[in-house]
């Protein structure tokens, strides 16, 4: 391991709890398989788990691993098309598999609950949210209308949501994201279940609601003894919430365990792997991160063996063969063949990396800018969006961004992070001249560019490009590679030949870590870490000087993740470029920034260089979007601030300081004035009447 | 919703009065005048002099922005001026024939809705299948078989099967029910008949798109019996789009209407329409297109009601 993961005991850290009761949900075995185009897919082979009652188990992965699959399984929720087999599904000594379809039925939503992924999809548009509400109470429980109703409020008064008698009779879209995540989760409950799955609850949830869900369930399934299946990508929900973590890799599990000893002792060489390539928030920071090689696998086309094979560094032949789970030293069960190597310290996880990757980032290193006058200047921009003007409506229209003012060096990147409404994205927009600002300047290399004109930004165009976050759909799907990044080389006349575009475009490829052999196929052929890569080649076509990445990686699976981030910092190295990277993940950010800009609302509440932001941020919402973010290391060791309310919406946003009707520290002058930009020590502003 | 219905009645007088509009200009940029069509069409003639009398008496010596005037001045009032070839009040005209077409195109469209429900659920839940693929040929046929040919098609076969056919003359309700419902069923079903394969079909996709939506995948993990997930949670949102195609497919009804009451000689105001063109009658054009573009308007503004009704989203605007 390059770190030495810092975790301190937490004060409020459950017993490991000795399963003394009968498990809750016992799985062995489990295999799932679809028919494809070309054979079979494969996409759960032999998992078995137990989850004692009341317990919390997360299972991680990444895209193929099966993880959702096979809760799908369990819960019989798959197309007829699947081929389930296992030796058993028990739930509660019933096997699952074998019961029939009105019995199934009849445990759906009453003795094991799940909630879905995305809040804003997961309930129907046309019913009110009190029916959808009492449906499971009145079939499973057989409940009256009235008591149903009394129930339902009751259950909306666990889950948080005020004001209970009037939701019921509304319909899901007079909810926010948070809200009806809540509402899924009060339905999950509804007729006390023993047993909740819960597959990426809060991934389309901001990091703030993240917490305050992840919470709430946690809290619930300690008062009401319920067990819960809590499956996520994010190691660091693992670490704070999760009593026992079981990792998943191409369809098969590849270790389980007791969550601390896991992450403080994997016996998995993907885990130690995955370990070493999240960017953490505390801890030491290196240069790079320690990124796996590789892609994970397509379930239609699984090696032999070892699915981690082909990415393991210490991958031998004897790996071929089906991997086994076997208990470790540390009493967790690892699937490893080289688990007892890996215990013994005679293999590790290395990074793939130069030495001098390795050595500690700092505000001196090479991130520090060439010279000093800005590439990019930017002084009280605004930008408002007139209210939908109607027949016979005036709704209130929305000021995206307010009053921002920053500048950007060369070979410097600056981070953006905040919520949904903070304007960040739009931001990005307005700097590229997506947009027109509404009001304030932007210059770029001394130009002011702020109202000129399509023909006249053309220049300026070639110079600053974007890279956005979604690589499937910022690429044209019926273009080949090559074509998509010599077109804007031949819109903008920089080749003449198709040739000659032909060769720049493999040099591109080069660059971004392609083969030649990806210049012939369309992006539905390739994985997402190499579609971003071709999205990058495209950016670079133009050898810009300026690259707005907007949310680059976050559509990205973890391992992957590092191996973009990692090509970023490369490139501005070798190019001297400048960022202003968009992200939500405060970790990432961390590892690629040198400058963090924090918005709320469309208005900025802190600028601050990376390492006093970091150790310690100055903005209350500063200080909340930190303790929300759970880290991979010191797990639970940070103290969760409680984070009150939603977002305010941004149309009709509070007066003065905006962050004042959650902030934890909030006064009464607040109110009346909007704070303004004070510089608290050298290289860190905050807007913040408790601070001036 | 209040803010919605106003919003809709504008749209709907706005466009009236430019369909109004637009058929006045229409009708007057044609080559030809009605008035002396109507005298020397079978071969007779008219003098010069007695031409001009005649056409002061139509109205239409007068000056185009005043025919212009007299024209939506009517419209308001409701009198759509005489017909040429009649020469009885236009009004009066339609009056007398609206009220069958009416009902006919009432009956269609309830045939054409209950038709498509099972048709259109049944495909979507048996996807796949041999029933699907039954379901699939029939409504493809309905919607390609034109109403005219269907019309003769169902005229020959309840003669040879039954021997019997609605009578030709029109019976009233009032008189003999039966004979009248007969006298309706028939160009209803036919016209209704192309309309159901169209919802059909529509209504098929747009469950199937439905039944892959999240919500349904919740309601099945709530444990809810299949059945009501298709009647009570699928049901209502996949019968937007149909409803939205209602409306635009109205007008097809109404056109295959006009060509079904020439067939089943049925006195309604399709068959005016054929005989107000054919008799080059412009007054008794311009008022029939008109209020088939008022049938139209409303039928849609209902439409949109009805959406409104239900999908919740629409309401809060």
């Amino acid at each position: 391991m390059i770190r030495e993961p810092v975790i301190a005991a937490a004060a409020d850290a459950q017993p490991a709890r000795r399963p003394a009761a009968a498990p809750v949900l016992s799985v062995r075995g489990l295999t799932v398989e679809f028919p494809g185009e070309h054979g079979r897919v494969r996409a759960v082979r032999g998992l078995s788990y137990d989850v004692a009652p009341g317990e919390i188990l997360a299972i991680v992965g990444e895209s193929g691993s099966g993880k959702s699959v096979g809760a799908l399984a369990v819960m019989g929720l798959l197309p007829p098309t699947a081929e389930v087999r296992a030796e058993g599904v028990f739930f509660e000594g019933r096997n699952l598999l074998t019961l029939g379809k009105a019995e199934m039925r009849a445990l759906r939503g009453g003795g094991i609950g799940m909630i879905f992924q995305d809040p804003m999809t997961a309930l129907n548009p046309v019913m009110t949210v009190g029916d959808q509400l009492t449906e499971p109470l009145r079939q499973h429980l057989g409940l009256r209308p009235a008591q149903a109703h009394a129930r339902a409020l009751e259950l909306l008064g666990l889950v948080g949501i005020p004001d209970a008698e009037a939701r019921l009779a509304q319909y899901p879209h007079q909810f926010s994201g948070g809200m009806r995540q809540r509402v899924m989760i009060a339905i999950g409950l509804a007729c006390n279940p023993r047993l909740l799955i819960a597959d990426e609850p809060t991934t389309a949830l901001d990091v703030t609601i993240q917490a305050q869900i992840l919470e709430l369930m946690q809290g619930l399934c300690r008062r009401l003894g319920v067990a819960l299946v809590l499956i996520t990508h994010n190691l660091g929900i693992v670490a704070r919430y999760a009593d026992r973590v079981l990792v998943m890799y191409g369809g098969e599990l590849m270790e389980q365990g007791d969550t601390a000893t896991v992450l403080r002792a994997p016996r998995h060489l993907y885990t130690a792997g995955l370990l070493a390539s999240v960017p953490v928030l505390d801890g030491l920071l290196t240069r790079r991160l320690s990124a796996i090689e590789g892609t994970p696998p397509n379930p239609a086309n699984l090696p032999p063996g070892c699915p981690f094979a082909p990415r393991c560094q210490h991958a031998r032949p004897a790996c071929d063969a089906t991997p086994v789970a076997r208990p470790t030293d540390v009493g967790t069960l690892s699937a490893c063949h080289r688990a007892a190597e890996l215990a013994a310290g005679q293999v590790a996880w290395r990074p793939a990396l130069r030495i001098e990757a390795l050595a500690p980032a700092s505000s001196a290193t090479p991130a520090a800018p060439i010279d000093d006058s800005p590439l990019l200047q930017v002084e009280g921009l605004e930008k408002h969006f007139p209210a939908r003007s109607g027949f016979f409506g005036r709704g209130a229209g929305v000021k995206a961004v307010r009053d921002v003012s920053l500048s950007i060096r060369r070979q410097e990147t600056v981070g953006v992070v905040g919520e949904s409404g903070c304007g960040k994205s739009t931001l990005g927009r307005l700097l590229l001249r997506l947009e027109e600002p509404t009001a304030g300047r932007i210059a770029f290399r001394g130009q002011d560019i702020t109202h000129l004109g399509a023909n006249a930004l053309r220049d300026f165009r070639r110079q600053a490009q974007v890279v956005f976050q979604d690589p499937f759909s910022s690429l044209n799907p019926r273009q080949r590679t090559a074509d998509v990044i010599a077109e804007p080389m031949r819109v903008h006349k920089l080749r003449t030949t198709a040739a000659d575009a032909r060769a720049e475009a493999d040099r591109l490829l080069a660059l971004v870590g392609l083969r030649p052999d990806h210049a012939e196929r369309f992006a539905h052929q390739l994985s997402g870490g190499q579609r971003q890569r071709v999205a990058i080649a495209r950016a670079l076509a133009m050898q810009p000087q300026f690259i707005l990445c907007d949310e680059a990686v976050s559509a990205l699976d973890v391992s992957v993740q590092a191996q973009i981030v990692n090509l970023l910092a490369d490139l501005q190295e070798r190019l001297h470029l400048s960022y202003l990277f968009i992200g939500h993940d405060l970790a990432v950010v961390r590892q690629i920034a040198t400058r963090v800009v924090v918005m709320y609302l469309g208005r900025v509440v802190e600028i601050a260089d990376r390492d006093a932001f970091y150790s310690d941020p100055a903005h209350p919402y500063s200080q909340l979007l930190m303790s929300a973010v759970p880290d991979v290391v010191g797990g639970r060791a940070r103290t969760v601030i409680p984070i009150r309310g939603e977002p305010p919406s941004p149309s009709a946003p509070p007066s003065g300081c905006a962050f004042r009707t959650r902030c934890p520290q909030v006064m009464s002058a607040c109110a009346e004035q909007v704070p303004p930009l004070v510089t608290v020590r050298p290289g860190q502003q905050v807007a913040c009447l408790r601070h001036t | 919703m209040f803010k919605l219905l106003l919003h809709r009645i504008g749209h709907l007088l706005f466009t009236l009065w430019a369909v109004a509009t637009l058929i006045f200009c229409m009708l007057r940029v044609l080559p030809g005048d009605p008035v002396q069509f109507k005298y020397i069409s079978d071969g007779g003639s008219i003098s010069a002099e007695q031409l001009q009398v005649q056409r002061a008496r139509f109205g239409y010596d007068q000056p185009l922005l005043v025919q212009y005037g007299r024209w939506i001045g009517g419209l308001t009032r409701l009198d759509l001026g005489i017909s040429v070839w009649s020469e009885n009040p236009i009004s009066q005209e339609i009056s007398q024939r609206f009220g069958i077409t009416l009902q006919i195109a009432l009956v269609a469209l309830l045939i054409g809705l209950v038709m498509a429900l099972p048709l259109g659920v049944l495909g979507a839940l048996t996807r796949g299948t041999w029933l699907d693929q039954l379901i699939r040929v029939v409504t493809v046929t309905g919607q390609s078989i034109p109403s005219f040919w269907m019309a003769m098609l169902v005229i020959l076969a309840l003669l040879s099967l039954t021997g019997w056919i609605p009578s030709i003359q029109e019976v009233s309700f009032a008189e003999k029910p039966l004979e009248h419902l007969a006298q309706l069923f028939f160009p209803a079903l036919v016209v209704g008949w192309r309309l159901s394969s169209v919802n059909a079909r529509l209504l098929r996709s747009s469950m199937l798109d439905v039944l892959g939506q999240d919500y349904v995948r919740t309601a099945h993990a709530k444990g809810v019996p299949p059945a009501r997930v298709v009647w009570r949670h699928s049901l209502a949102n996949a019968l937007l789009p149909t409803v939205t195609v209602i409306g635009l497919e109205f007008a097809g009804l109404l056109g295959g209407l006009v060509v079904t009451e020439q067939i089943f000689n049925i006195n309604g105001i399709g068959r005016l329409l054929i005989q107000a063109i054919s008799f080059n009658d412009l007054a008794l054009v311009q008022g029939l297109v008109m209020l088939f573009a008022l049938i139209f308007v409303t039928v849609n503004f209902v439409v949109d009601i009805v959406y409104a009704l239900l999908d919740p989203r629409v309401r809060v605007h």
